[in-house]
């Protein structure tokens, strides 16, 4: 594994090019060339990831880097079926993107109250450039990692949501995100979901594949909750099992705003997330919830962060971790509490499940707090279903494979069960259902 | 004649390799009730999770015949499917899991194993309205996870109250009195002695007389150091509360306690 870890100019050599010839033909704003220019430069810099990297100890970028770098820059057209990845009863806007790209025909968008727009950012470019420039690129670093920064350097479309001061969409907005078999194999997508004060709304990234081959999702969303405002959002990844996906949730949260992050993984090769949740107001109220369900040699990573900076916000975060077959987890959930954020409730619970003695998860909990009255607790549990309660079932008739199959659903259900979009809980419910066949053995 | 139900022969069992059962013989008939009782240590959990299966509990010799047929040979669920049911001393709790679902699930597998069909949530729903009057639990209860959060006296009602809806041909009670106050004691002593019937049996087993003022045993087994050193009708329990374990086991006790 390290020796592939050392960063040569080969290994970034192809997205510099892709970048080149990117950077002649599109024609953007100055500022948005900027900010591109900036992009590449951290990326030549950092390189990809590497294993000797704090951060990355656990989660090898290697089979990233040895697919050759084929950025999806314009719509191939392709116009996969999307009955698979639609929630039933989900019918509110819906924005659908086709490698990277928004796809008019596919999505469909209801007439909005008064200001809110749901569309694409390589429009709102165009026609809310102030807008946009505004917030893009302001609560993401762009040298966050080698991965935030090639975000950066190709960004072009992805989904805009702004959400006037006061404004509410009632029903959940669902953005969608299919790969689809082609020439190109990396699928650049940056969105930005903008809630101005007491808005309010529920939105959904699912990632999906509409094809077999392996691609590269590098997705960054930014998320700005002014006061008062209430978001939930809730990812969904579930794609195919060659891909990889890299992606990194950035929120910015002002006083007295509710957030809720949803992260459900059960799809890629690899995947990893970054969830960073900042704490810039007062009586902030944020929750952050995950389900990652894996098997083969699937990899899934969640790194996440509650930075609290300011005084009496709450931060409680449940993940949860079905792991089968010899696949890997890792979860790396930071708390911060800065000096200045008394009565900080910051509470993190990290449980999984192993459903085979090759599956493994690096669990780490890590909390720095410079603050003196606070209230942060933490957990970590990993091991085997309960023998006890699988007896029980059992001797109430039930076999052994269904009590299984019971456990491990209620155990994934605790976490589906937070997601207040009764649609989005009924899709979930049944895909997990599916992958536990898959992962229990009679 | 009633039908024999359960003929329990010489029966010894190891937990970690620690002989713990040492040659029990015990006769259950359809109608009757039969108590067990024993100061602690003696054995008599382990009967239970012996006769319902619970993995770790290695019989070593002799032999069990339920209803006819080889008791150790069948899992765990198929004794359960066949009408064997153990109330247990530390219900377990299981998170997420529905008490109503879990229910349900275990009734239908009983009713596949019948080869009936499968009840539907509406139909079985009025099947548990009834059995919950019978111990008066509340309707929460059925909302909640399995056990979870419930206290000790909700934890043994659930038990007979699974019992109550599953019916079995035999039941053990494993110190179904523990951790119970008057009141709760009566519920669940009512509604034992309400299921009882001329075709199914139960066996007690329980460290007090007090259970057995409520529940009335045909017959008292006194079970100490692995095998049944006494048996008797229900004044043995009476003798056992005013006299004590050691009127029985005394010479032993000195040396072993």
């Amino acid at each position: 594994m390290t020796s592939a870890d050392q960063t040569t100019n080969g290994e970034t050599a192809a997205c510099v090019t892709a970048f080149e010839s990117f950077s002649k033909t599109s024609g953007s704003p100055d500022w948005l060339k900027d900010l591109r220019t900036n992009g590449i430069s951290h990326f030549t810099e950092l390189g990809f990831p590497k294993q000797n990297q704090e951060e990355w100890v656990f989660t090898s970028t290697k089979l990233i880097q040895e697919l050759d770098f084929i950025p999806a820059l314009a719509s191939a057209g392709a116009s996969p079926d999307l009955a698979p990845f639609l929630f039933k009863d989900l019918t509110g806007p819906r924005l659908v993107f086709v490698d990277g790209h928004l796809s008019h025909g596919l999505s469909e968008l209801p007439t909005l109250p008064d200001g809110v727009l749901i569309t694409n950012l390589a429009s709102a470019i165009e026609t809310h450039g102030d807008l946009v420039k505004a917030h893009l690129a302001h609560y993401a670093k762009t040298d966050g990692s080698g991965f935030s920064a090639l975000n950066t350097a190709f960004i072009q479309d992805g989904a805009f949501v702004f959400l006037p001061k006061g404004r509410t969409v009632d029903q959940p907005i669902h953005l969608i995100f299919v790969a689809t078999d082609g020439d190109a194999n990396t699928i650049n997508l940056r969105n930005l979901i903008v809630a101005e004060e007491n808005s309010e709304a529920k939105i959904i990234e699912s990632f999906c594949s509409a094809g077999e081959q392996a691609v590269f999702t590098n997705v960054v969303t930014e998320i700005a909750v002014a006061a008062s405002a209430r978001v939930e959002h809730c990812k969904f990844q579930e794609q195919n099992r060659e891909s990889f996906h890299v992606a990194t949730i950035q929120a910015q949260l002002e006083r007295n705003c509710h957030f809720t992050s949803h992260s459900i993984s059960t799809g890629s090769r690899i995947a990893r997330n970054d969830i960073n949740l900042t704490m810039t107001g007062e009586h902030v109220e944020c929750v952050m919830n995950g389900l990652y369900l894996v098997g083969d040699q699937q990899h899934v990573d969640h790194h996440t962060m509650a930075d609290h900076a300011m005084p009496n916000c709450d931060s409680h975060e449940y993940y949860h971790g079905i792991l089968g077959d010899e696949s890997r987890g890792v979860f790396n959930g930071k708390i911060f509490v800065r000096e200045d954020a008394q009565k900080t409730d910051a509470k993190q619970s990290s449980r999984a499940i192993l459903m085979s003695d090759k599956a493994t998860l690096n669990a780490k909990p890590q909390l720095e707090i410079y603050a003196d009255d606070v209230k942060c607790t933490h957990g970590a549990t990993v091991g085997q279903l309960n023998n006890e309660a699988i007896f029980y079932c059992r001797s109430r008739g039930i076999d052994e494979a269904d009590a299984r199959r019971l456990l491990t659903h209620a155990f994934a259900g605790e976490v589906i069960e937070r997601i207040s979009i009764p649609a989005v809980r009924e899709h979930l419910e049944k895909i997990i259902w599916d992958r536990l066949e898959e992962l229990i053995e009679d | 004649m009633s039908k024999q139900l359960i003929e329990i022969k010489n029966l010894s069992a190891n937990i970690n390799g620690k002989e713990i059962l040492k040659g029990i013989n015990l006769t259950v008939n359809e109608g009757e009730v039969h108590a067990i009782m024993g100061p602690n240590g003696s054995g008599k959990s382990t009967l239970g999770y012996v006769l319902a299966g619970r993995e770790g509990y290695e019989v070593t010799g002799g032999e069990i015949l339920y209803r006819g047929k080889d008791l150790v040979e069948m899992a765990p669920e198929e004794r359960a499917r066949e009408g064997l049911f153990l109330a247990f001393q530390y219900p377990v709790e299981i998170p997420g899991v529905n008490n109503t679902y879990f229910l349900r699930a275990a009734y239908n597998e009983q009713r596949k194993h019948r080869g009936e069909e499968e009840m539907d949530a509406v139909d079985f729903l009025a099947v548990v309205r009834e059995k919950m009057k019978l111990l008066e639990l509340p309707d929460a209860m059925m909302k909640r996870s399995v056990n979870e959060g419930f206290s000790g006296g909700e934890k043994k009602r659930n038990e007979i109250f699974q019992m109550a809806v599953l019916d079995p041909k035999l039941s053990i009670l494993d110190e179904t009195d523990s951790g119970l106050d008057i009141d709760a004691l009566k519920i669940v002593a009512t509604g034992v002695n309400r299921l009882k019937s001329p075709t199914n049996a139960s066996i007690v087993i329980t460290h007090y007389q007090r259970l057995l003022n409520y529940i009335v045993p045909d017959y008292v087994h006194v079970l100490f150091d692995g095998r049944i050193i006494k048996s008797g009708g229900k004044e043995l329990a009476l003798q056992l509360e005013e006299k004590g374990y050691d009127w029985i086991t005394g010479k032993e006790t000195v040396a072993a306690r």
